[in-house]
């Protein structure tokens, strides 16, 4: 097989990456040193290496590169950061949601996707948006208020 | 009947400035915005990655292990088999145990020789320069195998002729508990009450995969990055590997999950002896079918009871039967069976006492620690018989269990005397408070609550002589640093550590640093396992705040002329507390003190009690360092026609003394009791002849935001546990009431139980069809 010549915007930074087009875009992501996309089973069934691809939340171990070519992509970190957190991310630090942490990078994802596409979600629809998210440590409840609290903060002008 | 909440006793806790504040946990922001690094996300320039290559056989003799073109394909920088190890073993058993020797043979190797025990035990380990040349290199290494025959239930293994997997036999452990006399109890009791139990293999399931890069150094030091409950492990991996303790470094991340999974060795025993081999540094991280494949799981129990009831209500003896699948190796197995035995009669008072429990080896995946440590399997089978003779009875389980309910000053199982605060009618009432109006049954959809009390140990065994130490500075800007060799699952625990140092100090929780989980440059602070950090390594940060804390009231009282207790520290000053105007910074003290030559610095160890052993032949001793009490109630939706349950509510209430950061208290009752409910609803690890058939998570399901609703945490602080500030322990107890108050709850929907967890809705329709509901 030949690598082909893959072009890619993360979080607003342009790539331009020899890939072999059979590698995942999880793969890639992590190659390329975008270690907040988190690999916790490599088969679509757990969620923790949800990215936006152009502007939908995917488990980006379900991408193969070739698919993603000339996407932009935006992963949790490229949300914001210690200094200049996003208001879901700070939502998530408020409300308890990240234990061991290593869900919610794409915990976050579901719920900007979410939030984008509904700015005032219900109970039920959040945790709809979430349910392909596995989260073995909260429970959920923290998770489900934070998404809560960051709907408010954003209605309240705090969107970045 | 509707339940009122039992008014608590009144508790004086003092008003503390952190402590109890419902604070941003210190490592909550860096998760969130996707800073924080795990170890599966460190690489080191020039690393090999390596890959281990695991028996497809449950039980085997190794005919033929031919590892010669593995090693001569391009890439391939090392091949090892137990051949070059010289028998190396992690050390998984207990000596002491079956009898007073240690059961030769019985600790696992690191790598199999002569036969498999388990399909997944490791045979050979892999360096290459790319994952894709490991991958390939697996696919030439050779193997031939003579089939010997398994045993895979431990009821057959107990069987004479059954296969034996170490010499003499299966039995890896036994424990038992005599107290009072159990025949004349029963002799007294009106009635007799016996059930069976069962409970299966359960996953971990931590959304983190085993990971860990490893390097040589130019001191000749093995530095091993790794996701670990016990960086302690180092001396057991410097053993097996032949180096000097000293020359092993184990430098623990932050990790994505553990629930006593990550506990035993996982990764960092094949990185040091690859990294020894190859003298490079080395990757190895798990995909989800090799972790399940490859860790421990939560031990099946069969539990059965027996008790003796006077018709009032009172229990009179008590006689309980408990067998637990160990699988292929004993690793934790004698530990977790002890816990269960003390654990067995929940948080009743039992008099006339019989226990009898063992473990046994069977060629299943091998069984070892689960949030719980055996406690969790207890409760399933305590609480459901404490519902079974309510109902003989005809009494309300709350009535019933409130005439058995242990007190303050009474005895445990092992004859231990209970001496901090026994809030179990306080738990209950509250949960069942909070069920609410009940939902009201409509077409096939059959209502049901049930709830289940608890008693459990936090803190290790006493006899363990366990100790944990920590250091604690006040740097000269007045902000405070933490150094503790504290593993962090993700439950708070280094947020506890920098709560504690900064409520002492009086500085804030963003002016603390923690520097923690390694091996050689902090204090060590023992295994994050036990739900003991908070009372082992949280007392030790108190005690060494405590002492600088000391130093500088003593040098304050120079300058303000007051007395030590007329002063105190809060906000980043020192002050006067009849005129909080009057007071300095801790900064300009600190730099006062470091001018003086006074220590701002102190390292100390606390130490749990030290007992002896209990005694072999009854089980009695002091064991725990103290108990947690609590309860969970739930309310559920059984289908009669298709025997789905849906859970409707969920609530648990626990006694956890004093909560140091009641966000981080909520979240492990909220994310304690999913993984419980998953244990009794839906989780089962699958093993078909050794053969484990849920491998991922499509087949290995545990809880969605779809299947558990949020759990109502309600939270009650006694203050009279012995961690710090009165604090009781709740990162385990939190799963334990969770299963069998699901259990109980489907059993009064449908008017039959489900003896045997997860409730399947064919088991469900089986109880359906046995309470004969129309």
């Amino acid at each position: 097989m030949e690598q082909k010549l893959i072009n890619l915007i993360v979080n607003k930074r342009k790539h331009q990456v020899a890939f072999y087009p059979n590698i995942t875009l999880l793969q890639a992501l992590r190659k390329l040193g975008y270690m907040d996309v988190k690999n916790g089973c490599e088969q679509g069934d757990c969620g923790a290496c949800g990215v936006i691809l152009n502007g939908k939340a995917v488990n980006s171990c379900m991408v193969l590169i070739w698919q993603a070519d000339g996407s932009e992509i935006i992963t949790n970190a490229g949300l914001g950061n210690m200094e200049k957190p996003h208001p879901i991310q700070e939502a998530f630090a408020d409300a308890g949601a990240a234990q061991c942490g290593y869900c919610t990078p794409g915990m976050i994802i579901s719920a900007k996707a979410l939030l984008d596409e509904k700015p005032h979600p219900t109970e039920d629809e959040i945790r709809e948006a979430i349910s392909g998210n596995l989260c073995r440590c909260t429970g959920y409840g923290h998770i489900i208020k934070a998404v809560q609290d960051a709907a408010e903060k954003i209605a309240a002008g705090g969107a970045i | 009947m509707k339940y009122k909440a039992k008014e608590i006793p009144k508790v004086d806790l003092p008003e503390l400035k952190i402590v109890g504040k419902p604070l941003r946990r210190v490592d909550a922001l860096g998760k969130s915005v996707g800073a924080t690094v795990y170890a599966g996300d460190y690489y080191v320039p020039n690393m090999l990655y390596a890959k281990v290559f695991r028996s497809d056989q449950p039980s085997a003799r190794i005919i033929k292990l031919d590892v010669s073109r593995a090693k001569s394909l391009p890439g391939v920088e090392c091949v090892l088999t137990a051949q070059d190890l010289q028998g190396a073993t992690l050390v998984t058993d207990f000596p002491g145990q079956t009898g007073r020797e240690k059961r030769a043979g019985s600790d696992a190797p690191v790598l199999a020789s002569e036969v498999v025990r388990f399909r997944g035990e490791p045979l050979a380990l892999i360096a290459a320069e790319t994952l894709a040349i490991a991958e390939a290199a697996m696919k030439l290494i050779e193997v031939e195998y003579e089939s010997l025959p398994g045993v895979y239930d431990p009821l057959e293994a107990m069987k004479p002729g059954a296969p034996v997997v170490f010499e003499p036999d299966n039995i890896v452990a036994r424990w038992k508990i005599r107290k009072g006399d159990a025949k004349k109890g029963m002799e007294a009791a009106d009635i007799i009450v016996e059930n069976t139990f069962r409970v299966p293999f359960i996953d971990h399931a931590y959304l983190e995969p085993e990971a860990g890069v490893a390097w040589i150094d130019d001191q000749d030091v093995i530095n091993i990055r790794v996701a670990t409950q016990v960086v302690e492990h180092f001396r057991n991996i410097a053993r097996a590997v032949g180096v000097p303790q000293n020359k092993l470094h184990i430098i623990g991340t932050l990790i994505g999950g553990g629930f006593g999974g990550k506990e035993d060795v996982t990764v960092e025993i094949f990185l040091a002896l690859l990294v020894k081999a190859t003298r490079k540094a080395v990757r190895l991280v798990y995909t989800r079918d090799e972790s399940i494949l490859a860790h421990s799981k939560r031990h099946p129990f069969i539990m059965k009871h027996k008790t003796g009831v006077k018709n009032n209500g009172l229990i009179t003896a008590a006689e309980i039967e408990m067998i637990s699948d160990s699988g292929a190796y004993p690793y934790l197995s004698p530990y977790v069976l002890l816990y269960a035995t003390v654990a067995s009669t929940g948080p009743y008072k039992i008099d006339n006492l019989r226990v009898d429990s063992t473990s046994v080896a069977t060629n299943n995946i091998f069984a070892s620690a689960f949030r719980g440590f055996g406690a969790a399997q207890a409760c399933v089978a305590y609480e459901q018989q404490m519902d079974e003779i309510a109902k003989k009875l005809e009494m309300d389980p709350l009535e019933f269990r409130k005439i058995n309910y242990i007190k303050t000053g009474d005895k445990n199982a092992t004859g231990q005397v209970i001496k901090s605060a026994v809030w179990l009618e306080e738990t209950a009432s509250r949960v069942l408070e909070a069920m609410g109006e009940k939902t009201a049954d409509s077409g096939s959809l059959k209502i049901g609550r049930g709830f289940a009390s608890y008693m459990q140990s936090y803190g290790r065994i006493t006899m363990f002589h366990d100790t944990s130490r920590a250091w604690v500075g006040l740097e000269l800007d007045g902000t405070v640093v933490v150094r503790c060799g504290v593993p962090d699952l993700g439950a708070g625990q280094i947020n506890s550590l920098c709560t504690i140092a900064g409520e002492v100090l009086g500085v804030s929780l963003n002016d603390t640093t923690i520097y923690y989980t390694d091996s050689a440059l902090t204090p060590l602070a023992g295994t994050s396992t036990a739900t003991r950090q908070l009372y082992m390594s949280g007392n030790a940060v108190f005690q060494a705040s405590s002492a600088i804390r000391q130093v500088l009231l003593e040098r304050a009282q120079k300058i303000f002329e007051e007395e030590i207790s007329n002063l105190d520290l809060g906000g980043g000053k020192v002050f006067v507390k009849s005129n909080p105007s009057q007071g300095m910074p801790i900064s300009d003290l600190a730099k006062l003190c470091a001018s003086e030559g006074l220590p701002l610095n102190n390292l100390a160890e606390f130490k749990a009690p030290f007992t002896e052993p209990p005694d072999p032949e009854t089980g009695q001793g002091d064991i725990y360092p103290d108990f947690t009490f609590g309860a969970h109630a739930v309310e559920v939706a059984v289908d009669t026609e298709t025997g789905e349950v849906t859970i409707l509510k969920s609530a648990g209430c626990h006694d956890v003394g004093r909560a140091i950061n009641p966000i981080a208290v909520e979240g492990q009752i909220q994310g304690g009791s999913a993984q419980g409910l998953g244990y009794g609803l839906m989780e089962d690890v699958i093993i078909k002849e050794g053969v484990i058939k849920t491998r991922n998570f499509s087949e290995y399901l545990i809880p969605t935001s779809r299947d558990v609703p949020t759990t109502i945490p309600i939270i009650l602080e006694s203050g009279t546990g012995v961690g710090p500030f009165g604090a009781k322990g709740i990162g385990e107890p939190s799963l334990t009431p969770a299963a069998p108050a699901l259990a109980n709850a489907v059993a009064d929907a449908v008017g039959a139980r489900v003896y045997q967890l997860p409730l399947t809705p064919e088991r469900v329709l089986d109880a359906v069809r046995r309470g004969k509901i129309k």
